[in-house]
This record gives C-alpha cells, sequence and structure tokens, in this order.
C-alpha cells in the first residue's frame, strides 16, 4: 500500500512535471501581449478593451497555477478584486478595477520567474526518472556495443561489458530518486507561484471582510426568520390557548353556582388545554435550546438526540470542555440536522456520530451506511448546515457516492472553556 | 409518610407541599437549591423524595445528579424526579442501579392530582413511574418491538410506566388473565425472563426499552 501511494504520486508528480514545461512555455505568449496591450493602452477605445481582455487570459492561466498548487499541497487562494457592478466590456469602470488590483500586477510580475522555475522544475522532475529509465532498458549496452564513447551514470564512458549491465541496478536508482523527488519539486514550483499569486495581506483581509459580509448577511436573515418563527409558534399556540383556558375557567367560575357539574366539567377541560399548552412551549423550547443542551452540554445532547432516532447511532466523543454556548448551540443543531437528513433520505440501517476537539477546531463526523448520493444543492437541509456553521466560520463537507456511505464532516474553529466533570459517567 | 421535597420554584414547592399534606404525606423538608438537597436527603432517609431536575445554582441537571448520588449513598432510596421536559437518557442513568423506587414524570403530570399522588406512592413502595411520553419515545424507536401486536405494544407502554397487570387490566377493559397472557407473549417475543414481580418485570422492560 506504502509502495503503491509513493509510485502513484511519482507517476502523477512526473506527469505534473510534463505539465509545468507545457505550461511554462504559454508564458511567453501571454507576456508578450500583456506588453503589447500596456503600450496600447493610449489608444482610445481599444486600449481600454484590451487590457482588462488580456488581463483575463493571464488570470485564467494564474488559476490554473493557483489549481496546480493546491494538488501539490500548497493551497492558494484567488487574490482578485469582485468586478464592479454594471461595468460595460471596454468601459472606463472595467480598466480600473483591472489597473488598481495589485494581484493583476503581480500575475503579470510572475509570468517570467514562473515560467522559467516552472520550466527548470518541470524538466528536472521528468528527466531523472526518463535517465533512471534508460538505464532500465540497457539501452547503454547496446550504445556501448555500437559506438564506443558512451557512458551512463558512473561510467563515462563505458569501458567494459560488465559496465554496461551495471546500467540497469543504476537505473532503478536513478528512477527511485526521480520518482521520490518529482513531488517535491512540484511543490517547490507551487511554493515559488505563491510568492507572487497568493494573496497579499491587504487582499486577504479583504477577501475575509467580504466572506464575513456573506455569512453576516446569512446570520441575520436566518436569525430573523428563526425569530419570526418562534413568535409565531407563540402566537398560534400557547397564547392562543392560554385565552381559550382564561375563558374556560371564567365560565366555570359562572355556572359553579347554577351548574356544578358543568362547572366541573369545564374545570377538566381547562385542565387539558394547559397540559396542551405546556407541550407546545416544551417543543418551542426544544427548537431554540433544547433543555438537555443546557444541562449537559454536547456530549449528553447528542446522545439524548441519538437515542430517540428510530436507528441505532453509534456516538463517540472526545470533548475535554465546553464550547462557548452559540457554537455549541450551532454544532448541536447541525449535528440534529446531518441526524435528520440520514433518518429522512439515507434509508440507513445504522449511523455513528464521532464529536472531537483537536488544534482548536470542534469536528463533527456523521456517517451512514444509507443510499448516498447527497447532494447539498438540492435540499434545503445541508444548505442549512452550511449556513449555520459559516456563522461561527465553520465550514461543512460531504462525501456521498451514489450506493452510499454518506459522511457528512463538519468543523467548527472555537475555545473550550476549563474542563467541567462530566456527570453522564459513561452510562451511554 | 415522609417526604423531602427540592423546587426551586416557591409557588410550585408551596403548592406541591399543600397537595402532598392533603393526602396524608409529611413534607419533612423542602429545599430550593442542589447543595442542600443530597445531606437532606441522606439526613431524613425519606420514604420518597420528590425532586426537581432543574435546581440553583447551575439550573442544569443538579436535582438528577444529587438524587443519584442519594441512591448510591442510601441503596434504593424512593426518588421521583420532576422536570419540564424528559429525556430518555435522563431515565436510563435514573433506572441504571436496577434497584426500582424510580419515578420520572413530566411536571404538567401533577396537574393531574390523582394520579400523580398514585405515582409518588408507588415509587414510595418500591415500583416505577416512568412518564408516558418516555415510553412513547422509547417505544417509537426499538424496532424489534415490530414482532408485537397492537395490543401487546400497548400493554408493553403501560407496564413500561409501571402500572400493575390489575391497573393495566383497568385501564384496556380486559381480564387481568388476559393482561398476563399479553405479557407472556411479550416476554417471550422479546426473549427476556418471566418475571412475577411487578417491579422486577417493569426494570426488564426499561432496561431492554433502553438498549
Amino acid at each position: 500500500m506504502e509502495t503503491r501511494s509513493w509510485l502513484r504520486d511519482g507517476l502523477r508528480a512526473v506527469a505534473g512535471g510534463v505539465f509545468a514545461v507545457g505550461l511554462a512555455i504559454t508564458n511567453l505568449p501571454l507576456l508578450v501581449v500583456s506588453v503589447i496591450a500596456l503600450a496600447l493602452t493610449p489608444v482610445p477605445f481599444l486600449g481600454l478593451a484590451l487590457l482588462p481582455w488580456v488581463t483575463t487570459l493571464v488570470r485564467k492561466r494564474a488559476d490554473l497555477e493557483r489549481r496546480l498548487a493546491t494538488r501539490a499541497g500548497i493551497a492558494i487562494a484567488r487574490p482578485y478584486h469582485p468586478p464592479p457592478e454594471r461595468a460595460l466590456p471596454g468601459g472606463w469602470k472595467r480598466f480600473r478595477w483591472i489597473a488598481t488590483d495589485p494581484a493583476t500586477w503581480r500575475d503579470l510580475a510572475w509570468l517570467v520567474p514562473g515560467a522559467i522555475v516552472g520550466f527548470g522544475l518541470g524538466l528536472i522532475a521528468v528527466a531523472i526518472p526518463l535517465y533512471g529509465l534508460e538505464g532500465i532498458s540497457l539501452l547503454p549496452l547496446w550504445l556501448y556495443l555500437s559506438v564506443d564513447w558512451y557512458g551512463y551514470g558512473v561510467f563515462w564512458p563505458i569501458e567494459s561489458f560488465g559496465e554496461a549491465m551495471l546500467a540497469m541496478p543504476q537505473g532503478v536508482f536513478f528512477l527511485g530518486i526521480g520518482l521520490s523527488a518529482a513531488p517535491w519539486l512540484l511543490e517547490v514550483n507551487a511554493m515559488f507561484a505563491k510568492l507572487f499569486l497568493a494573496p497579499t495581506k491587504a487582499a486577504e483581509l479583504r477577501l475575509r471582510v467580504a466572506q464575513l459580509t456573506v455569512t453576516r448577511a446569512d446570520t441575520v436573515d436566518a436569525q430573523a426568520a428563526e425569530l419570526r418563527r418562534i413568535e409565531r409558534d407563540l402566537h398560534d399556540g400557547a397564547q392562543a390557548r392560554l385565552v381559550s383556558l382564561g375563558m374556560t375557567i371564567g365560565l366555570a367560575e359562572e355556572m359553579i353556582e347554577r351548574n356544578p357539574a358543568a362547572a366541573r366539567k369545564l374545570l377538566a377541560e381547562a385542565r387539558e388545554a394547559s397540559g396542551t399548552a405546556l407541550l407546545e412551549l416544551r417543543n418551542l423550547v426544544r427548537g431554540i435550546h433544547p433543555p438537555v443542551l443546557a444541562e449537559r452540554g454536547l456530549d449528553g445532547a447528542v446522545r439524548a438526540l441519538a437515542l430517540s432516532l428510530p436507528l441505532p447511532v453509534k456516538v463517540e466523543m472526545e470533548l475535554p470542555g465546553r464550547p462557548e454556548t452559540p457554537v455549541e448551540s450551532a454544532a448541536y443543531f447541525a449535528t440534529a440536522e446531518a441526524l435528520a437528513n440520514v433518518v429522512r433520505h439515507s434509508g440507513a440501517k445504522t449511523a455513528a456520530v464521532a464529536i472531537r476537539y483537536a488544534d482548536g477546531r470542534l469536528s463533527t463526523v456523521v456517517l451512514d451506511d444509507g443510499v448516498g448520493g447527497a447532494n447539498p444543492t438540492r435540499g434545503t437541509g445541508l444548505r442549512g448546515i452550511e449556513r449555520r456553521l459559516a456563522a461561527f466560520d465553520g465550514t461543512m463537507t460531504l462525501y456521498s457516492p451514489q450506493g452510499g456511505p454518506t459522511v457528512v464532516t463538519m468543523e467548527l474553529p472555537c475555545v473550550l472553556s476549563s474542563p467541567k466533570t462530566s456527570p453522564s459517567s459513561g452510562m451511554a | 409518610m415522609r417526604v423531602v421535597l427540592a423546587e426551586d420554584l416557591a409557588l410550585l414547592r408551596d403548592g406541591l407541599t399543600r397537595l402532598l399534606e392533603a393526602f396524608d404525606f409529611e413534607v419533612v423538608e423542602a429545599v430550593d437549591n442542589g447543595p442542600d438537597l443530597l445531606p437532606a436527603l441522606i439526613k431524613h432517609r425519606p420514604d420518597v423524595a420528590v425532586v426537581d431536575v432543574r435546581l440553583p445554582p447551575t439550573f442544569t441537571d443538579e436535582g438528577l445528579q444529587a438524587a443519584i448520588a442519594a441512591r448510591t449513598e442510601v441503596p434504593g432510596l424512593p426518588v421521583l424526579v420532576l422536570s419540564q421536559h424528559v429525556e430518555p437518557l435522563y431515565a436510563r442513568e435514573l433506572l441504571s442501579d436496577r434497584n426500582g423506587g424510580v419515578g420520572y414524570l413530566l411536571k404538567d403530570r401533577i396537574s393531574n392530582v390523582a394520579q400523580f399522588v398514585d405515582a409518588v406512592r408507588r415509587v414510595a413502595d418500591g415500583g416505577t413511574a416512568m412518564d408516558p411520553e418516555v415510553v412513547s419515545q422509547l417505544l417509537a424507536r426499538r424496532e424489534p418491538l415490530a414482532v408485537l401486536t397492537a395490543r401487546e405494544r400497548e400493554v408493553l407502554g403501560e407496564m413500561a410506566e409501571g402500572r400493575s397487570n390489575a391497573a393495566i387490566a383497568a385501564k384496556l377493559f380486559v381480564t387481568e388473565k388476559a393482561v398476563s397472557k399479553h405479557i407472556n407473549n411479550i416476554f417471550t417475543k422479546l426473549g427476556m425472563p418471566p418475571s412475577d414481580d411487578d417491579n422486577r418485570r417493569v426494570l426488564a422492560v426499561l432496561t431492554y426499552l433502553n438498549g
């Protein structure tokens, strides 16, 4: 397994090297058209249209490089300003958007050094394994037999049949070195690209602000909707019941002298209505902040939730303390929603929840053995989870191939409060 | 019968005291917070304790914790736990020592005075009183129960709440003999050892349901 993955990574990286060499060459025409576009900027109309158009091409190339770097293990975010609204192609607004974005100039600055480094490292990544293959295929032997000046590895030139035969083990050695080095070379290339193509500190902050604006708006929306729902539930439910309760008791008060039997019946009715009002309040409270969550924290609440589901759910917890209440609540409701999805859609026989805290992140994994094929764009459930978590910078990832299993991984950055001795002493 | 009461809301505490005293219970102490409860239980060793789950100072589950702790100090101490909401998880913890004398009811049930007092007496006698909502939650999730007939499930539910054969018979309008036949069927189908003792039987059922 170990060797297989090493081999796979190596071969993939060699292929990546070929790719890097090819891509490096495309940098040069891009540079040429960029220079032309810059030179033609003063030309009316044409100048304003040309630079944005060329920049789009450069950005496509840079984006490709970012994707490849991310695949090589060096994640590079997109640094560009969002496009201005109502900007006509060829208009001044669009030109200014491109020209004032420092990322535009950083991309241009990268074209030449990026090409050199990409070409060089890509070439090395391909060349060493190829040299190894040459040795393995005993090509040096045949060359030694036909021309006498050829050499391989440490023997240059080859002077005997034996030395020519030794090309094979040397080839194996070179191939091994090449396959080991190729992923590393691609990584170096990606690190170099990151110097130019990653967002600057300012750009990073700008992206962060943009993301926070979106999540804040989502949170406010969700909160307002939630409040509206609570208000409506209270208004139609408990409040209405209490009104009718008061009426029934008033009526009983009136009748108690004249018709005690009827009054007693009314009082029994009133008692029943109070029970229903309590039931509704209980359900409402459970939806706002489940009592068991307040009492036992995430651990107890998720265990209680697991007990209430119609399928066996295994719960594993590694929580040395309690997160802040809002985070805890978000984690709970996200887990509840994920489990509700399991019950509603998956047709699973068993499910499991694992909650862990490590490196400042609370990670929750919900998996089931159902049919899979879950799609976050279709239902509102998974979207809701994403929104809930996004309010706390949390993320959700979904793995759900057709035929299952489905794994929902949710992560929330948070700090835990001082460890509280858990009251649930291993009874679940 | 001597009762220790733990309830933080003054109105409910007084109401419960009045209600229990009206039915010839003697409330020896009524505490309004968690830390006072355990000493009171150990000091008085009441015939039954009526305890609210959520008490000051933390308003989490100290009532339940104190009740469980008291039952390790005084094995079999009858405890009736009251709550605004019920969780099978808490029922499981209360039942975990399999000693009987346990009740777990929604506070709403107090409004049906006769049934509530009956539940307190049952718990004091070492019996069990489980809230129908706990039982229905437990019944809803157990797949093996599909092998039971509708009537058997009904009987199982009543039994899990803590009712005796006679009480079940009266409630379902059948003879006691029919009830015990149903119960035998249930035990056979679920593969549980039969038992004549009402309370052992209830515990067996609840343990089974709690998985």
